[in-house]
């Protein structure tokens, strides 16, 4: 009686769980964008997502033919892009996402849709640190699964990444350890450093002196040859009827010179 | 039993004790003013950084939504893990030793291994190996599963030892087929027993769907200690409030299991005393 | 298997690292436990009200949750700094978060040992005169020393398990370092992880036997 009643109150509670994680309907457009990277995809406290990224990807899904409720915002963070689309738990990603030749073997990629490069944010006041060579001796965060504190350990050797590098969950949680000065300075991408500093005008300083190009696309499926071509011609359009500009311009704020020209398309 | 370890203090020993317990508290008063201010001295009591908490939408698109991903998360998997160990602590106790030794291995394996790397190894090797979509939920469910499963088969198998011999020796004597007298002799009673050291095996459970974390699930501590710092740059104050969240909810469930514990106390359905939850430590 | 063999040395690094965190997280959390246990046990009720609360807010809070704030906010608030070295002082704040997590339940492991000493044993030794200092160190804790060993050995093993949420805020033990292999050698994630499970048995299981052998032979005959 008793192993009854409690196999009754599972199967309810099962089914109680299935309502939970049901999922929305297949025709859903799902995009991977960050939800932790003010100025390029942030999630708000109206629940969306809002930055430049998700700007591009709200554009180019327009273009695709899904209007902006068919759209499904899915967070991705830097260590899980790839598993996203090859898994095809996302239809598209736009989260910072660099093209380079190694990503390029597991998935495919339209655009670039923006360059940047890696640069340094350090605090307003502290001076010492004029480019890379000037991390040499100082402490940097940078974040889990991100390539750019790799390319400072290639650059300064196992060593320094014992002394001088903390990989944390995120740029976000590097903030607070740059401000309290446990570290000196936090090295990723110029847009994701603007996008922080934007948010506290006149606490940090972005060094300005990228060592690195970074073109930001549009991952997709490996091999999906016809939905590249669409989303290329989507970028292709957004670059020349203004909207770009305007994209750049509402995300960037004081940085959004740094961006004034929209890149060349690499087709392929 | 701390009270038979010292006589009760006479009129010397009330005021030694009235002093120390000044001196106590004391310190402890010196040891909170000093966090306090640090705390104060950092800017975390700006209003700036705890106003958000007042929002409502605040609740509403981003706490809320990670709480009910870590509840289902942990309501999915506690849903698998129940039955996972039910068969796999009964299987232990099988006669056929081609059922039990397997099963045994299965249940020491899993409780030997952490449960992180179950959760990586679901991420990567169900896409890597099986071609399988595995999302950062599905990775968190599996480990928790096959984790918390083999913990409770333990349970499970430690009820039903825990329970007379005489019982099942007296069912068969009856003519009750093997599978009738786990079914309606030895469950019945074993799951009295071992209710609150499932339960209490469950508040674990919840606490380990943190580890989603680790692997971007969106739960509650995501939405705590990522999402709200990138809107507000408030990480401390906003950790502490998921704190809270988290710890209201296990002292909840901590209640629905001592509420169980007294129950089956007082029911008079079998003799046998519940037995012990094991050591419930949590790795979230 | 070949991912295994070529990064040897590299897995071999990373779980000396979670030995080390082990050992070093226990060693505190045994002290921190036994001083809060202490505290429960005395006639001071600040001192029982404060090891109660800490007791209560760390069992109840997820392990990853107290060392996010550990690497996140000892530092920036409390100005707590172990070292120069990024890594060495991570090593630190995480083995802070994992032993404050861990004495709260080596606390309740050692209170309960406590109790298993029938009332008798202290009554008698308050007949006999002795003081409560001398009640505890010669009659209750001998006794609950040895009904505590079981639990404090599956303590140890859950602290050696629980060492791998280090991860989250980038100390680079075992799990982490299986997880950056899963990344480069995605055809060998099944060896990879097969290797690293079975190298957190060589672990964990022995430490279950040892302390297992030892609890049975201490075992108070009553």
């Amino acid at each position: 009686m008793r192993v009854r009643r409690i196999g009754a109150l599972l199967l309810t509670a099962a089914a109680l769980a299935a309502s939970l994680t049901a999922c929305g309907g297949d025709d859903k457009f799902v995009i991977g964008v960050k939800f932790d990277q003010p100025g390029l995809g942030l999630k708000g406290t109206d629940g969306k997502p809002t930055g430049f990224d998700v700007d591009v990807a709200k554009y180019i899904a327009k273009e695709l033919g899904y209007s902006e409720d068919k759209i499904e915002w899915k967070e991705t963070v830097s260590a899980n892009r790839e598993p996203f689309i090859q898994q095809g738990q996302v239809d598209m990603v736009l989260a910072t996402y660099s093209i380079t030749d190694a990503r390029k073997e597991l998935v495919s990629f339209a655009g670039p849709y923006l360059v940047t490069g890696q640069d340094i944010l350090t605090r307003a006041d502290d001076t010492t640190i004029a480019d890379v060579e000037g991390l040499s001796a100082k402490k940097v965060c940078g974040a889990q699964g991100s390539s750019s504190p790799k390319r400072l350990v290639d650059k300064f050797g196992e060593p320094w990444k014992g002394q001088y590098l903390t990989e944390q969950q995120g740029y976000g949680a590097c903030l607070p350890l740059l401000e309290q000065s446990q570290v000196d300075a936090i090295s990723t991408d110029a847009t994701i450093l603007a996008g922080f500093a934007a948010q506290q005008p006149g606490k940090f300083r972005l060094v300005g002196k990228p060592f690195s190009e970074e073109k930001y696309g549009v991952g997709l499926k490996k091999d999906d040859k016809e939905t590249r071509d669409k989303v290329n011609a989507a970028i292709e359009k957004m670059f020349g009827d203004g909207s770009w500009k305007k994209a750049v311009d509402a995300n960037f704020g004081e940085f959004a010179t740094a961006f004034a020209t929209p890149p060349a398309l690499e087709k392929y | 039993m701390s009270s038979v370890l010292y006589d009760t203090p006479g009129p010397r020993g009330i005021l030694r004790n009235r002093i120390l317990t000044f001196v106590f508290a004391a310190a402890v008063i010196v040891a909170a003013w000093f966090v306090y201010l640090k705390f104060d001295e950092k800017g975390q009591f700006d209003a700036a950084l705890w106003e958000p908490f007042l929002q409502a939408d605040v609740w509403v698109n981003l706490i809320i939504p990670g709480l009910l991903n870590t509840l289902s998360a942990a309501a999915v998997a506690t849903l698998i893990a129940v039955p996972f160990g039910f068969v796999f602590g009964i299987a232990r106790l099988s006669e056929h030793r081609w059922i039990r030794v397997p099963a045994g291995a299965v249940v020491e394996f899993f409780r030997a291994i952490p449960l992180l790397i179950m959760i990586f190894f679901a991420q990567y090797g169900g896409s890597a190996v099986l071609g399988l979509t595995v999302t950062s939920f599905t990775a968190v469910v599996f480990g928790l599963v096959l984790y918390n499963g083999s913990v409770l088969a333990e349970i499970v198998r430690a009820g039903i030892q825990s329970l007379p011999r005489g019982q099942s020796e007296a069912a068969l004597a009856v003519g009750l087929r093997k599978g009738q007298v786990m079914r309606l002799i030895l469950l019945p009673q074993a799951v009295t027993v071992m209710m609150p050291a499932i339960v209490s095996q469950l508040i674990v459970l919840l606490k380990d769907t943190a580890l989603g974390f680790i692997v971007a699930f969106e739960d509650l501590l995501n939405a705590g200690a990522r999402i709200l710092p990138a809107n507000f740059r408030n990480l401390i104050p906003a950790v502490i409030v998921v704190a809270i969240i988290y710890i209201f909810i296990n002292v909840l469930v901590g209640l629905v299991a001592n509420w169980l514990e007294r129950r089956s106390r007082r029911s008079r359905k079998t003799t046998v005393k519940p037995i012990e939850a094991p050591q419930s430590v949590g790795v979230g | 298997m070949g991912a295994l063999v070529e990064e040897f040395p590299v897995i071999l690094g990373a779980f000396w690292l979670t030995v080390r965190l082990t050992l070093a997280s226990a060693v505190v959390a045994l002290v921190l436990g036994t001083v809060l246990a202490a505290m429960k046990v005395s006639p001071f009720g600040v001192l029982r009200g404060v090891a109660t609360a800490y007791v209560n807010t760390l069992r109840n809070t997820p392990l990853t949750l107290v060392i996010v704030f550990c690497g996140l906010g000892l530092g920036t608030v409390l100005d707590v700094s172990f070292s120069e070295s990024l890594s060495t002082n991570y090593l630190w704040l995480s083995i802070i978060g994992l032993s404050a997590y861990t004495a709260a339940f080596v606390c309740e492991a050692i209170r309960s040992g406590i109790n298993t000493v029938p009332v008798g044993q202290a009554e008698a030794a308050r007949a006999l005169g002795l003081t409560f200092t001398q009640n505890l160190r010669f009659v209750v804790l001998p006794q609950a020393f040895r009904a505590i060993i079981a639990p404090l050995g599956s303590l140890l093993i859950a602290l050696t398990k629980n060492t791998t949420v280090a991860a989250a805020i980038g100390v680079g033990e075992a799990s982490l370092t299986m997880k950056s292999m899963f990344e480069q050698h995605q055809d060998s994630v099944v060896a990879i992880f097969f290797g690293f499970a079975l190298a957190f048995l060589v672990l964990t299981l022995p430490t279950g036997l040892a302390f297992g052998w030892l609890s049975r032979r201490l075992k108070v005959a009553r």
